[in-house]
């Protein structure tokens, strides 16, 4: 993208330091004469919005671990001094607690614009993967910040997913002492989470930034998945576009002040509000609803799915096979570019394969739901033939329909879509 | 230790999930509370006697660990009130000068004194069942986004805990006097599951079974599983109010459900309070933030 010569800057501190290190010349270029597409919607505005979510649960994050101590004994305890004794402090983690949930309604609908638009699409391979890394950093991170207040959920949480990777063969066990530290979820394992789900949001910062630069590289895709032809189809980033975002903005702070002020826990599970005990297990073990889908993924593996039957053939035992389900699902999306052959980016072109997206945004719904409930009668039969879709659509119906299908023609330029029509 | 573990998560992993899928767990019906919705606050008064249940029949085994003395002034108590109050109970300080542990009488600063020394000398006289502390049961037993059809409404409310207030309230006015009772009551709503069709297959081949309470247990209605180790701990005029009020069953299960909903979230009011101006505060900048963008967005050409 052009971004036009550089500024003369007239204050001249700004200009002296600017011929050593280049920062406003580059702020610049990249944040002010930084030409976007003039025709994305709101659905574009989620990026910004997740940036900040990183940078709330940061700053109150910060703050709330000079109040926490990540100790079997009293981590419960301190989160509870938290949220009575110090000043605002159930603010501060209501703010945090929510805003785990709050980044991943924002980080959904910003992977649906990815989807529904083509922003995969080449020359966005690269930053299309590195969102797929931050999704996972993120699934880490809240998975072990769960873990932290040490309540029931939080214990048996993580019991149940550490045990996971003890599917893995030969180095399964190994894995699973090294994430527990012993034998069991104890001290050590709450230790190493806690250092973790402090050191892994800066991680999620660094490929956050690469990700941008990615994004800055190629520009922003847009409605009509058709690049811009010349200044008539953009606009400045400042002021056109962060005009826009900010009211994107407030309005997403309004969403999530509702949850913080209002219904605080209604996201949350209330056995968490139970300190662990280690031999009390809940009657309902409930992964957190961002990770509802993966966990109906995980759990459609039986021996009577017909998508197992080839991995037991070769001796892939059911445990093992929803583990690599699970994290088949995400994989396969990160190789969405290559798995979808179409070259016409928006599905607003795409009569068929744009129906087919949609349902496959309906079906992660319905894993969602099955995730939510417990793995009996007619919900297991339901989670296995929505992870069926699930695989069918990435592996199957997105090359094939790429190859068939009619796309309707492309407008000649974002300024002109009228005269192509015709 | 650890292969039980490995077992119980794999288990649980591939969909086993115990005895509460029968049907075990009745819902308990919605009562009013004065601190839902957007502007609510707790009713003092209640609260207040609650706090009198509280100390005159809950404390005998159960304890309010995470509530300080101090905090009784948010339902309406002076220092003095609240120090006299405290002076009642003696706590363990010390080592002093000599080494030696030492009992004082507690202070407004001190947490509330649990009647045991320890979870294992709860158990042991109660039978072997574990009365769990208070300071967070309205919080942990609110019903959660596990039954989103069922209570989103109420959350959308700001009522969200109050689910856990109800579960209080009819936990404590719903015993049954023995088995013939209980059976006549378990019998009635099986019959009308039956006639509405919300018994499973399995159910309706196996036929009713007669409940029999465990020994030593007592029958609630609300309790999952029904047999309660807590024999019933309130009925009429059971204690006696200081401000005069009749002190019915239903009475005393109201005022200690609002004590220990304020006892679970002391922040409430306050949160609530700070929500109304945060909001509207947000919905100005909206509009603020609206006009701004259609006035710069004006000269752009579609």
């Amino acid at each position: 993208m052009m971004s036009g010569p550089a500024p003369e800057f007239k204050n001249p501190v700004v200009r002296w330091i600017d011929v050593r290190l280049p920062v406003f010349s580059y702020l610049h270029h990249e944040y002010r004469a930084f030409p976007v597409p003039k025709n994305l919607n709101y659905f574009w505005s989620f990026g910004g919005m997740a940036t900040m979510c990183l940078i709330v649960m940061i700053v109150t994050g910060i703050v709330l671990s000079m109040q926490y101590t990540p100790h079997v004994d009293y981590a419960f305890d301190s989160v509870e001094r938290i949220m009575r004794d110090v000043n605002y402090g159930w603010l501060l983690r209501y703010i945090h607690m929510n805003g785990a949930s709050m980044f991943f309604i924002v980080v959904y609908i910003h992977i649906f614009r990815g989807l529904y638009y083509g922003s995969y699409k080449a020359p966005r391979e690269i930053l299309w993967i590195l969102g797929v890394v931050i999704l996972l950093l993120m699934m880490g991170t809240a998975f072990m910040g769960y873990v932290l207040p040490w309540g029931q959920m939080s214990f048996w949480g993580a019991t149940v997913i550490t045990n996971l990777f003890s599917a893995l063969p030969i180095v399964g066990d190994p894995i699973v002492t090294l994430l527990w530290g012993g034998f069991s979820v104890d001290n050590p394992t709450l230790n190493r989470f806690f250092s973790l789900h402090y050191l892994l949001p800066f991680v999620i910062f660094g490929v956050v930034i690469l990700h941008i630069i990615a994004m800055h590289i190629a520009g922003s895709n847009n409605p009509k998945g058709i690049d811009p032809k010349g200044p008539q189809d953009t606009v400045m980033f400042y002021p056109y576009m962060t005009a826009k975002d900010t009211i994107a903005l407030v309005a997403f702070i309004l969403f999530w002040a509702f949850f913080v002020f209002y219904a605080p826990n209604y996201m949350g599970h209330p056995d968490n509000y139970i300190p662990a005990e280690p031999l009390v297990t809940p009657a309902h073990i409930v992964p957190e609803w961002y990770f509802l889908p993966y966990y109906a993924i995980l759990r459609a593996f039986t021996p009577d799915f017909p998508l197992y039957w080839p991995m037991a053939w070769i001796g892939i035992d059911a445990k093992l096979a929803g583990v690599l389900g699970m994290f088949g699902s995400l994989i396969l999306v990160a190789l969405l570019p290559w798995l979808d052959t179409s070259k016409v980016k928006s599905c607003k072109y795409r009569p068929v394969y744009k129906w087919f997206m949609l349902l496959f945004v309906a079906d992660v719904i319905v894993l969602g739901y099955c995730g939510g409930k417990p793995a009996e009668g007619w919900y297991v039969a339901l989670s296995q033939v929505a992870t069926f879709w699930y695989f069918f659509h990435l592996l199957v119906l997105t090359p094939v329909i790429g190859w068939f299908e009619r796309p309707k023609p492309l407008p000649a330029s974002i300024s002109e879509p009228v005269m192509a029509a015709k | 230790m650890r292969k039980s573990v490995f077992a119980l998560a794999a288990a649980l992993m591939m969909g086993a999930t115990g005895a509460q899928a029968a049907g075990d767990k009745i819902v308990p019906a919605e009562q009013e509370w004065s601190w839902t919705g957007y502007f609510g606050k707790f009713d003092k008064a209640s609260a207040q006697r609650g706090l009198q249940v509280y100390q005159e029949v809950c404390s005998t085994c159960h304890g309010l660990k995470r509530v300080a003395y101090r905090n009784l002034m948010d339902l309406g108590y002076t220092e003095d009130q609240v120090k006299a109050f405290a002076a009642e109970y003696e706590v363990m300080d010390g080592p002093d000068d000599e080494g030696e542990m030492f009992f004082r009488a507690a202070i407004p600063a001190d947490k509330f004194v649990s009647p045991f020394a320890n979870d294992n000398a709860a158990r042991a006289s109660n039978g072997g069942a574990l009365p769990p502390d208070l300071s967070l049961i309205v919080k942990a037993r609110a019903t959660g986004y596990g039954s989103i059809p069922l209570n989103f409404a109420k959350w959308m409310q700001g009522n969200g805990t109050a689910s856990g207030a109800d579960y209080i309230y009819a936990l404590l006015t719903g015993y049954e006097e023995d088995d013939e009772t209980a059976n006549a009551w378990l019998k009635e709503r099986w019959d009308h599951a039956e006639e509405t069709g919300h018994l499973t297959k399995h159910q309706l081949e196996e036929g009713f079974k007669e409940h029999v309470t465990a020994e030593g247990k007592y029958f609630n209605r609300y309790f999952p599983g029904h047999n309660i180790g807590m024999a019933p701990p309130i009925d009429d005029d059971y204690v006696e109010y200081e401000d005069g009020t009749e002190a019915t069953k239903e009475q005393i299960a109201r005022d200690i459900a609002t004590f220990l909903a304020w006892a679970s979230e002391p922040e409430l009011e306050q949160r609530k309070e700070m929500g109304w101006k945060v909001i509207l505060f947000l919905v100005f900048l909206l509009g603020l933030t609206i006009a701004a963008k259609r006035r710069l967005w004006k000269n752009v050409k579609k």
